[in-house]
C-alpha cells in the first residue's frame, strides 16, 4: 500500500512493545494490591468516619484545643531542640574520626526502632524525680521536675524525634563538596563564617527536611510521652493522648484531632517529596 | 615577591617532595594524574599541613612544623583558583568575587564596588548578577580568577584552570587567561596537565612525577632534554637512558645507540625524533649506523603521516608518510628494521 503525504506521522510509526523486564508478573501484582489495602482502607475507614460539617466545633472543644495547642507547642519545642542538639551530633557523626563512631550512631538511631514505651520507662529511670539517675539531682539542684509535666512532654518527643533530624542532617553533610569550605577559607572566612555562608547554605534543603520529619515525628508521640509524662489534661496531655482517651467517650473530636494529625502528616510527606525520593521516579 | 616551599608533606601512598621558589612570574606545575600536584597547592594554600620543611611568602612564615607554625588558610595573602571553580552556586557573580572582601570585613558597598571593577576588568560586567549556572565554562573561569584575585594576594594558585572547558573554547581561553595571568603579578603557581596549557601560560615549567620535581626550566629546553619518559612522551620523543663511552650508549634496558658526540660519557639520556627513524623491510646497507629490528606493535595514522609503534630490544617510535607505510605493508605484527643516523640522536647527561 502506498502512504499519502497527508497520513499523520504517527501512523507509520511502528506500535511500540514494551520491555519484558518491566512487565510485573501476576501473584506479585495480587499480593502487593493486598498490601496497597492493608493502607487504604483505614485511611477510608477514618474519612468516611469523620462529621466534616462539626469538624469546627469538635476541634474547638476544650478537651480538644487544649491539646492541639499543647501538642504544637511542645512539637515546637522539640523541634528546636532536636536542631540545637540534632546539628552538632551529626557534625560529630558526618565529619568526627574517632573510635566508637559507629556505636555512638546506633545510640543516636536507637530510639528509632525501640519501642516508645520502653523509651518511656528509660526516661522514667533517668530523670524520675524518685528514682532516676539524674532526676533527684536536678529536683535538689534546680528544682525542676520533668516527670508529669510539660518540660518532660517536650524531653519525651525530643527522645523519640531527634534521630530522624540528626539522620536526615548527618547525610546532607555528607554529602557537601567540603572543596567549597576550603574555597570559602582561602577567601579569608573563618570557621564560624564558613559554617554561616557556606556549609549551613548547601545544608539548608537538609536541615529543613529533618527538622520536618522530627516535628511530625514530635507530634505524633505517644508511648514515651504516656509513660514518661503520664496523661494530666491541659498540662502533659497531647493530641493522641486525647484521641486514645476520648475515642471511648467521645469519638466525634477524637476522630476531628485524627484528621488533623493525618493531614499534617500528609503535608510535611507532600513537602519533602522531593527530598525523600530523590533519584525515583 | 617570592613564594619559597621546601616541604615533605604525605597523603594516601604518596611522598610529595617539593624544593620551589617563585619570584615575580608564572610557573606551571606539570605532570601526571595523582603525582601530588594538587596536594603541593593545598599544602600552601594551608588546606594541607606539611609534615617537614618550610612555606614562606616575602619571608613570612606559613608553615614550619619545627617552629609549630601553622598559618590558617584565611590569614595567608593566597588567593586561589580551584579545579572546576568551585563558585558557590547560590550567589551571584558579583557576590562570589565580593566573598572574600565581606569576609575580611570590608563593607557592603565599598566590596560591590571592587568586585563590579574585577568583574567589568575581565570583561564580565554585564554578568554581575547571574548565578555560577548561568555562566558559561570560560566565564565561570573569570569569574573564579576575580574572585581570587579581588583581595590583592601576593601568591596566586590556579588547579586546573582549562580542564573544566571543552577543547573548542580552550585556546581562545588560553589566550586570555594568559593575559589577565600576566596584568595580575606576582608569584603565581599553575597546575596542569597538559604541556600546550605549560607553554602558552607559564614563564617557567616545574614537572612533578610521583610526588619529585623531575626537571625544571622553559618548556622548549623540556621538549628539547626531557628528563623522564613521561616527559618525553609529551613531547613525542623517543627517550633512552644509559652509559655512555666512546661514542656508543648501552641502554639501561638492553641494546645499544651508536652517537656522534664520542667524548660524552658516563650515565645519559638519549633521544630520537620519531620523523628522523626510517623504517625498512630488511636490514638496509647505508650510513645510518643504527639498526633496531623489532615487530610493528600499533600503526596511528596522523592526516598524511603514521606513526608506527616498533618493539623489540630498543623499542621506538618512527613517523613516516603514508605512502611509505602502504609499500612497506606495515600491520601490527610485521617484522621491521628501523634505522636512525647517529648524528639525528640527542644526548645530554643524566
Amino acid at each position: 500500500m502506498l502512504r499519502t503525504a497527508s497520513s499523520p506521522p504517527d501512523a507509520a510509526r511502528p506500535r511500540r512493545r514494551r520491555d519484558p523486564a518491566t512487565r510485573v508478573p501476576w501473584p506479585v501484582v495480587a499480593l502487593a494490591s493486598l498490601g496497597v489495602l492493608l493502607f487504604a482502607l483505614p485511611l477510608l475507614g477514618l474519612l468516611q468516619r469523620a462529621a466534616w460539617s462539626d469538624l469546627w466545633s469538635d476541634l474547638s472543644a476544650p478537651a480538644a484545643r487544649d491539646a492541639l495547642r499543647l501538642s504544637i507547642e511542645c512539637s515546637l519545642w522539640a523541634t528546636l531542640l532536636s536542631v540545637v542538639l540534632g546539628v552538632p551530633l551529626a557534625w560529630v557523626l558526618a565529619r568526627g574520626e574517632f573510635p566508637g563512631r559507629a556505636l555512638l550512631r546506633a545510640l543516636v538511631l536507637l530510639p528509632l526502632v525501640l519501642p516508645p514505651v520502653v523509651g518511656g520507662v528509660a526516661l522514667l529511670y533517668a530523670f524520675g524525680r524518685n528514682n532516676g539517675l539524674v532526676g533527684p539531682w536536678l529536683y535538689d539542684t534546680f528544682g525542676v521536675q520533668l516527670t508529669f509535666s510539660k518540660t518532660g512532654v517536650i524531653l519525651a518527643e525530643t527522645f523519640v524525634a531527634m534521630p530522624f533530624l540528626v539522620l536526615t542532617v548527618e547525610g546532607g553533610l555528607r554529602a557537601i563538596d567540603t572543596r567549597y569550605e576550603d574555597a570559602a577559607a582561602t577567601l579569608g572566612a573563618g570557621r564560624w563564617t564558613v559554617f554561616r555562608r557556606v556549609t549551613l547554605r548547601f545544608l539548608a534543603p537538609s536541615l529543613a527536611a529533618g527538622a520536618a520529619l522530627a516535628w511530625a515525628r514530635a507530634l505524633g508521640e505517644f508511648g514515651a510521652t504516656i509513660t514518661f509524662a503520664g496523661n494530666i489534661a491541659g498540662r502533659t496531655q497531647t493530641t493522641p493522648l486525647a484521641v486514645y482517651l476520648l475515642l471511648e467517650t467521645d469519638p466525634g473530636p477524637a476522630v476531628a484531632m485524627s484528621l488533623v494529625l493525618l493531614a499534617v502528616s500528609v503535608v510535611v510527606l507532600v513537602a519533602l517529596r522531593d527530598h525523600l525520593f530523590r533519584g525515583r521516579r | 615577591m617570592s613564594l619559597e616551599c621546601t616541604f615533605t608533606a604525605g597523603i594516601g601512598t604518596l611522598d610529595l617532595t617539593v624544593d620551589l621558589t617563585v619570584g615575580d612570574e608564572i610557573v606551571a606545575v606539570l605532570g601526571p594524574n595523582g603525582a601530588g600536584k594538587t596536594t603541593l597547592l593545598r599544602a600552601v594554600a594551608g588546606l594541607h599541613p606539611i609534615d617537614t620543611g618550610r612555606i614562606a611568602v616575602d619571608g613570612a612564615v606559613l608553615d614550619e612544623p619545627a617552629s609549630d607554625v601553622l598559618v590558617a588558610p584565611a590569614d595567608r595573602p593566597i588567593g586561589v583558583v580551584f579545579q572546576d571553580y568551585l563558585l558557590f552556586p547560590f550567589l551571584t557573580a558579583r557576590e562570589n568575587v565580593a566573598f572574600g572582601l565581606r569576609s575580611r570585613g570590608i563593607g557592603k558597598a565599598e566590596a560591590r564596588r571592587r568586585a563590579d571593577q574585577w568583574l567589568d576588568r575581565v570583561g564580565l560586567a554585564d554578568r554581575a548578577d547571574a548565578r555560577p549556572g548561568e555562566l558559561s565554562g570560560g566565564q565561570a573561569q573569570r569569574v573564579a580568577l576575580a574572585r581570587a584575585v579581588v583581595g590583592d594576594p601576593r601568591v596566586l594558585l590556579l588547579d586546573e584552570p582549562l580542564a573544566a572547558l571543552d577543547a573548542r573554547a580552550r585556546s581562545e581561553i588560553r589566550r586570555e587567561l594568559r593575559r589577565h595571568l600576566t596584568a595580575a603579578g606576582g608569584a603565581r603557581v599553575l597546575v596542569t596537565h597538559d604541556p600546550v596549557d605549560a607553554s602558552v601560560l607559564a614563564d617557567r615549567v616545574v614537572v612533578l612525577e610521583a610526588g619529585a620535581v623531575v626537571q625544571q626550566g622553559t618548556m622548549q629546553e623540556i621538549a628539547l632534554h626531557p628528563r623522564s619518559p613521561y616527559v618525553a612522551d609529551l613531547v613525542g620523543l623517543n627517550l633512552y637512558r644509559g652509559t655512555a663511552a666512546a661514542g656508543v650508549v648501552t641502554l639501561d634496558g638492553g641494546g645499544r645507540i651508536v652517537v656522534a658526540d664520542r667524548a660524552v660519557a658516563g650515565e645519559v639520556f638519549a633521544s630520537v625524533h620519531p620523523r628522523s627513524v626510517g623504517l625498512h623491510a630488511e636490514a638496509p646497507a647505508g650510513s645510518a649506523r643504527n639498526h633496531f629490528a623489532g615487530t610493528v606493535a600499533e600503526v596511528d595514522a596522523l592526516g598524511d603521516r603514521v606513526r608506527v609503534r616498533i618493539e623489540g630490544t630498543v623499542a621506538i617510535v618512527a613517523e613516516i608518510t603514508s605512502a611509505a607505510a602502504r609499500e612497506l605493508g606495515l600491520a601490527p605484527g610485521r617484522a621491521v628494521v628501523a634505522s636512525v643516523k647517529a648524528t639525528e640522536v640527542g644526548i645530554y647527561p643524566a
